[in-house]
């Protein structure tokens, strides 16, 4: 009957969403009145989720499952609800979760309902409130199905800790070699450098900024802050920089929070994908940019002398309060 | 090859997003209809396999006779043929289960679907596609080859990418990438002509189960004004981000 979470980890270690799928799955059960369980694959320690309200692991340890499979990671996170009787399952917003959250849907004849941004309005009904129109609105579902699957966005519950006695269970699914049909052959990823997804900073630089030869500064920003860079369309299209930086409609969403806007004027399909974003920052030299309507904090002014100043401050900000 | 294109008809991304009937449905008054852009990356990259290949492409859609010129802009910018699933597209598993009766009809290769749409964001229609049909499955894809029946794509994650590789049939979830902004196409005149042509199906939907409801639409609450930093005080910005703001 429990609650079933997916908590995600990578190279044996869990990522900041595991815990707060955790914290969002807890109040979710609580007002069920039931326990959360959550399954993890190929977690080395798995006590930290006690932190978080979790009150039973599934741990599967699989040398199969080393390399993310979209099917076969879907047909364990099943056959974990399937063993447990769950009734909710929750799941993370990363790219692998969006992934293979529909395989699990239909797995389980479940109603599934992605980008939910808050605990559920009604347990029954079961409504939840979503992002829809790529954050232009909110949407109300009802989810009428016995077993529901959740996606919840990023970043839109927070971490909350809350103790629990957590029991662990060893799991083997049942795997079938269909599972497996498609392969992985390589893997390039950025190492040393925060990712969009995983970052809690953004720093996004957009055409008013002139030229790629320009980017060392928004580089600079970023590594104070420990952020991100993204870009906007624009900038992307003139390959200033790469396709994986562009945020926006159609590119990646942002949901940091924090989020710090140089030379970017702010057309509208920017602006929903980074509304999400806690707070936003502007640098713009054009006050009537439409980025400060949106914006928490703006400054007005050329970006070439306000970012390497800028700089500077958080630097000695950060001496001080480190 | 047989491509199936799955398109999805949505309000164009500068679109102003308004609700009527007590909110409970997206207010379509004066707003232009586009290709759902994901989707016509994948289209894009389907008329490449056509001219390239030799395949053939159809582009299916699950919508009212309202949507049809969606369809024939994708005729003209070059599928060879359209098939309209005449039904409201209640939610995700709806559209799926539609989506999933034509894949085994026609019985494509290659189905390539958008990750998501743009309207209602719910990126799970090819991934359940997949599921109903057991079919090997790449969602946000953002490169596709086919060589005989064997596939090699590439997906797009989190911090990188992954070259993945599948048999056909195959269906993918796409995205940018998979063509870029450049590669896409204006329909011209004769592509418009001869897209009054070609051939436009359409079938009647088949049952499937309401799971979700999309019972309301609100706006979010609009935003107080922004607090203005002189560019000569940028000691009073960091303090207002870690005092006020509490993000550094």
């Amino acid at each position: 009957m429990s609650l079933l979470i997916y908590a995600e980890s990578a190279e044996g270690k869990f990522k900041k969403v595991a815990f707060e799928l955790a914290s969002y799955a807890k109040k979710v059960a609580e007002s069920l009145g039931t326990t959360v369980t959550a399954v993890t694959i190929n977690a080395s320690d798995v006590s930290e989720l006690s932190k978080y309200g979790v009150d039973k692991v599934l741990k599967v340890t699989n040398d199969k499952l080393a390399a993310f499979n979209a099917k076969a990671y879907a047909d364990t996170i099943k056959q974990a609800a399937q063993k447990e009787g769950a009734k909710v399952i929750v799941l993370s917003s990363t790219t692998d979760s969006i992934y293979l959250a529909p395989l699990v849907a239909v797995g389980l004849e479940a109603g599934y309902t992605s980008n939910v941004v808050g605990l559920p309005l009604s347990t029954s009904p079961f409504q939840v409130k979503r992002n829809a129109f790529s954050n232009k609105a909110f949407n109300t579902t009802e989810i009428s199905t016995e077993v529901k699957v959740l996606g919840l966005a990023k970043n839109s519950y927070g971490l909350v800790e809350s103790d629990s006695s957590l029991s662990t269970e060893d799991f083997s699914p049942s795997l079938n070699d269909t599972d497996f049909n498609v392969k992985v052959e390589s893997v390039e990823k950025v190492t040393g450098k925060v990712t969009i997804a995983d970052a809690e900073v953004v720093v996004s630089g957009g055409r008013g900024l002139k030229g790629p030869e320009n980017w060392g500064m928004v580089e600079e920003l970023a590594t104070v802050l420990g952020a991100a860079t993204a870009c906007s369309k624009p900038v992307s299209d003139l390959g200033w920089r790469p396709h994986s930086e562009h945020v926006g409609q159609t590119g990646k969403p942002v949901a940091t929070n924090l989020y710090i806007a140089i030379g970017i004027s702010g057309a509208i399909q920017h602006i929903a994908g980074i509304s999400s974003s806690k707070v936003k920052v502007v640098i713009n030299s054009d006050p009537e940019a439409p980025f400060f309507k949106v914006a928490d904090y703006g400054v007005v002014g050329d970006a070439f002398e306000i970012v390497p100043k800028l700089t500077q401050k958080l630097k000695e900000f950060k001496a001080q309060n480190s | 090859m047989k491509i199936l294109v799955c398109i999805s008809h949505v309000p164009d991304t500068t679109s102003k997003i308004n609700f009527v009937n007590n909110d409970s449905e997206f207010d379509t008054n004066g707003v232009q209809f586009v290709i759902n852009p994901n989707d016509e990356f994948g289209l894009t990259r389907a008329v490449w396999f056509q001219e390239q290949q030799g395949a053939t492409v159809t582009v299916v859609n699950v919508g009212g006779p309202d949507t049809e010129p969606t369809l024939r802009k994708a005729l003209a910018i070059g599928a060879n043929e359209a098939i309209r699933v005449n039904a409201n597209p209640t939610d995700g598993f709806f559209v799926a289960k539609q989506l999933a009766e034509v894949v085994k009809q026609g019985q494509y290769d290659l189905i390539i679907c958008g990750k998501e749409s743009l309207d209602y964001n719910g990126g799970m229609v090819p991934g359940m596609i997949a599921g109903l049909l057991g079919y090997n499955f790449v969602n946000a894809c953002i490169d596709i080859k086919v060589d005989a029946s064997n596939a090699k794509a590439i997906r797009e994650i989190d911090g990188g990418k992954e070259t993945i590789s599948a048999l056909l049939p195959l269906i993918i979830g796409g995205q940018k990438g998979l063509v870029e902004e450049k590669d896409l196409r204006i329909p011209n005149m004769r592509g418009i002509m001869t897209a009054r042509t070609k051939v436009l199906t359409v079938l009647e939907p088949v049952g499937a189960a309401l799971n979700t409801k999309a019972v309301k639409f609100e706006k979010p609450a609009a935003k107080s004004a922004v607090k203005l930093v002189s560019a000569d005080n940028l000691d009073e910005l960091v303090s207002l981000l870690h005092n006020e703001a509490k993000v550094i």
